[in-house]
């Protein structure tokens, strides 16, 4: 099963490879990973996703905690939350795709933020599904190249991780 | 406020943690360091004549003590050497800190002479690690390594040291924290009382109970409360390998260790049990057998300090997190406080039930081997012969392989931290820097390193060290020829193949050996002068001696789990089994 897991990290140097090397170390996969500092740059806040079972996810949410750097884990897929991943994608778009392209990103609510005389810059903003669904929908168009910033998310309601 | 070079106070704050041993071995990158240790005398440094011994002698004086050990290396090949130290300490959860020195800041990253990324290679292998980049901030790493590696679950500490942070041109105020304060290293310091509550619920109601203890009760010095809690409930105690000593060995209610080479008694009365206490242990693979079938009528309560180590590899009914002493020590106040009383009549068949197992296939009741004869010397009675000369009240640090199985089984310890062997890693090579930590630490003390022909070689440099800063420990050879462990495997699964486990006369001679570092040898082949050698060995109190001991050359240690198995498949021998 998919989990979203968000790590408030101290933002030190090597405390990102403490946590990469963490899942290889134990045979965790990670599916996707965003980072960044917070509005307190002496902290990070970390997003990842990965597959796994419960077991497997109770051992991943312990073992983060026990890192030193780690001040706080939550597993976000646990309750209400809210999800968002933001793609870029370079496309082949000339002659009549050049239109059916347009009215897809439409559709989509996305942008074309670069034009060029046979390509687009798309971004596309929203749940990882809804990205993939996206390319998917472009199924004819020759995609050149794709970059996805991997999943950040925030529990919805009162509720935050702090210090 | 004085000032103080980075090397200077690197020093001073060891000793401001009151570090008093420094084991280590002095490189390019150190050489700052080194010259701020000569220039003063509070802390003593032990030069030894490789890296990794350095760390596993840091480790053993930290087993034997409980207090934190320390070690000190150079750059580059010094912190890879020390990387099988710091990972036998790692997998043990051994208090420790390792300073290794680091090639200059500006140097970093360009493949400098001995330059490794440290901080890089043993992540795997520490509890935490980190880099000083500037002398004010050393005092306040070493606080803090220190802090983190005896608190929690205990575990080493890499503090890697770049040349130009202890350049001695570069005096800054030396400042030691009063306190250490980290937002994101919290450790447990109380189990949950409702918890505790439920599982005193469950341990009074049980008819077939057992003590599953380990390392986590030597680690958290909660060998009393065990021992308190225990006598109170009169239920059997089964110790771990990392865990033997916190339970006395002598004791009644003692049923030997469990595992892979536990006795017949333990394993089966954890097949059996209906309610298993489990107290700093871990479930290890060398435990359970395999855990789908691991005690398959037993409601488990586990406590640890460390929550990763609950539900890892076997599901806890009631999971209890925090220090062993204070968890048991709150479980004793409340059967106390409220009179709580055991199911008598089925204690007392269950005991009953233990003891018939015991009389049946026990290791200390009757005899597992054939006995010892003339030039015929069985292992088990070399571990039973230094038992009794050192009247059970040596330290004993091990190697790895089938002499450690054997003085795991036959030395029976009394005390915690009498016992001093590389649990989670099996490092070969461990045993003799090991004695050589628990000799400093306790000078007066017998110590013997149980190892053999094969483990003593990884580390045999370490007698020079052993001349240079009298350390009398007595090196007891089971010497079989051979990878004995390796070539029980062989024998049992590869058709007595015996794949490169066998020396075809190319043993050195320990006798010899012994005498060009100057210490004493002594050659045994016949059992009839085991013991009078072993009591001339234990009365040269200032020397160390090799006691070359030829044993047995096929024996097996048994019992031994059937794999993949419950706790109760054993074989007994090479022909019988349950």
């Amino acid at each position: 099963m998919k989990r979203l897991i968000s790590v408030l990290l101290e933002n030190e140097p090597g405390s990102l490879s403490r946590v990469v090397g963490l899942f290889s170390q134990r045979g965790y996969n990670i599916d996707s990973l965003s980072v960044a500092p917070t509005e307190d740059t002496t902290l990070s806040r970390l997003t990842l996703t990965t597959v796994s079972d419960d077991h497997t996810i109770e051992q991943i949410t312990k073992q983060l905690n026990k890192l030193i750097d780690v001040v706080k884990v939550i597993d976000l897929s646990e309750g209400v939350h809210i999800e968002r991943e933001l793609m870029l994608l370079k496309v082949k778009a000339s002659g009549a795709a050049r239109a059916e392209i347009k009215r897809s990103v439409d559709i989509f609510r996305g942008q074309i933020v670069d034009v060029g005389p046979t390509t687009y810059v798309v971004q596309i903003m929203g749940e990882s599904t809804k990205l993939d669904a996206f390319i998917e929908a472009l199924s004819d168009a020759p995609i050149l190249e794709v970059v996805r910033t991997g999943v950040c998310g925030l529990m919805r309601g009162e509720k935050s991780l702090k210090v | 406020m004085e000032l103080l070079s980075g090397g200077e106070i690197l020093i001073r704050a060891l000793t401001d943690v009151k570090v008093k041993h420094l084991w280590g071995y002095p490189g390019g990158a150190a050489l700052h360091i080194y010259d701020a240790i000569f220039r003063q005398d509070k802390l003593d440094h032990i030069l030894m004549r490789h890296e990794q011994a350095a760390v596993h002698a840091a480790d053993a004086y930290a087993r034997a003590t409980g207090e934190v050990g320390a070690a000190l290396v150079t750059s580059g090949p010094g912190a890879t050497n020390a990387i099988t130290g710091i990972a036998t300490a790692y997998m043990d959860s051994i208090p420790m800190v390792v300073i290794s020195a680091q090639v200059p800041q500006e140097k970093i990253g360009e493949d400098a002479f001995q330059e490794i990324d440290m901080i890089g290679v043993s992540r795997p292998t520490v509890k935490h690690s980190y880099m000083v980049k500037r002398p004010e901030d050393i005092a306040e790493t070493i606080a803090k390594a220190f802090y983190i590696a005896s608190t929690g679950r205990p575990g080493p500490v890499v503090v890697d040291v770049p040349k130009d942070v202890t350049d001695p041109n570069n005096k800054v105020a030396y400042k030691f924290p009063e306190k250490v304060k980290l937002r994101s290293y919290q450790p447990t310091t109380r189990g949950h009382s409702g918890q505790i509550k439920r599982a005193v619920n469950l341990l009074m109601s049980a008819k077939r109970p057992i003590i599953y203890s380990g390392g986590g009760v030597v680690l958290g010095n909660a060998s009393e409360q065990l021992r308190a809690l225990a006598r109170r409930l009169n239920y059997p105690v089964t110790n771990t390998l990392m865990g033997l000593g916190a339970f006395p060995g002598t004791d009644r209610q003692f049923v030997g260790m469990l595992g892979m080479h536990g006795t017949f008694e333990a394993n089966t009365a954890m097949h059996h049990a209906d309610v298993i206490l489990a107290v700093g242990a871990r479930f290890d693979d060398r435990v359970t057998n395999a855990t789908e079938r691991f005690c398959p009528s037993a409601k488990i309560i586990h406590i640890d300090v460390d929550p990763s180590s609950i539900a890892k590899t076997v599901r806890a009914d009631i999971p209890i997190v925090g220090p062993c002493d204070v968890v048991l020590g709150d479980m004793l106040d409340q059967i106390q406080q409220a009179d709580l009383q055991i199911d008598e009549p089925a204690i007392a068949d269950w005991w009953q039930q233990i003891d018939e197992w015991r009389n049946r296939h026990g290791l200390y009741t009757a005899s597992r081997y054939k006995p010892s004869k003339g030039e015929n010397i069985m292992p088990q009675d070399v571990i039973k012969t230094l038992y009794k000369v050192t009247k059970g009240e040596a330290y004993v640090a091990s190697d790895v392989g089938q002499h450690q199985m054997f003085a795991a089984q036959y030395y029976l310890f009394d005390k915690p931290r009498q016992w001093i062997n590389s649990g989670g890693l099996g490092t070969m090579g461990f045993g003799l820097p090991a004695a050589m930590g628990a000799q400093m630490a306790y000078p007066d003390a017998n110590v013997a390193c149980v190892t053999g022909e094969g483990s003593i070689q990884m580390c045999i440099q370490e007698l020079a060290a052993c001349t240079q800063h009298q350390l009398p420990v007595k090196i007891i050879i089971l010497n079989n020829q051979s990878l004995g462990m390796v070539k029980q495997w062989q024998d049992m699964q590869y058709g007595s193949r015996y794949s490169h486990v066998l020396y075809e006369d190319s043993l050195p001679d320990f006798v010899k050996l012994a005498e060009a570092y100057g210490h004493v040898g002594m050659k045994v082949t016949d059992f009839d002068l085991l013991e009078s050698s072993m009591e001339e060995c234990f009365a040269l109190k200032d020397r160390v001696v090799i006691m070359d001991i030829s044993v047995d050359q096929d024996e097996h240690v048994y019992p031994m789990h059937v794999a993949p198995g419950s706790m109760r498949d054993m074989w007994l021998s090479k022909t019988e089994r349950t």
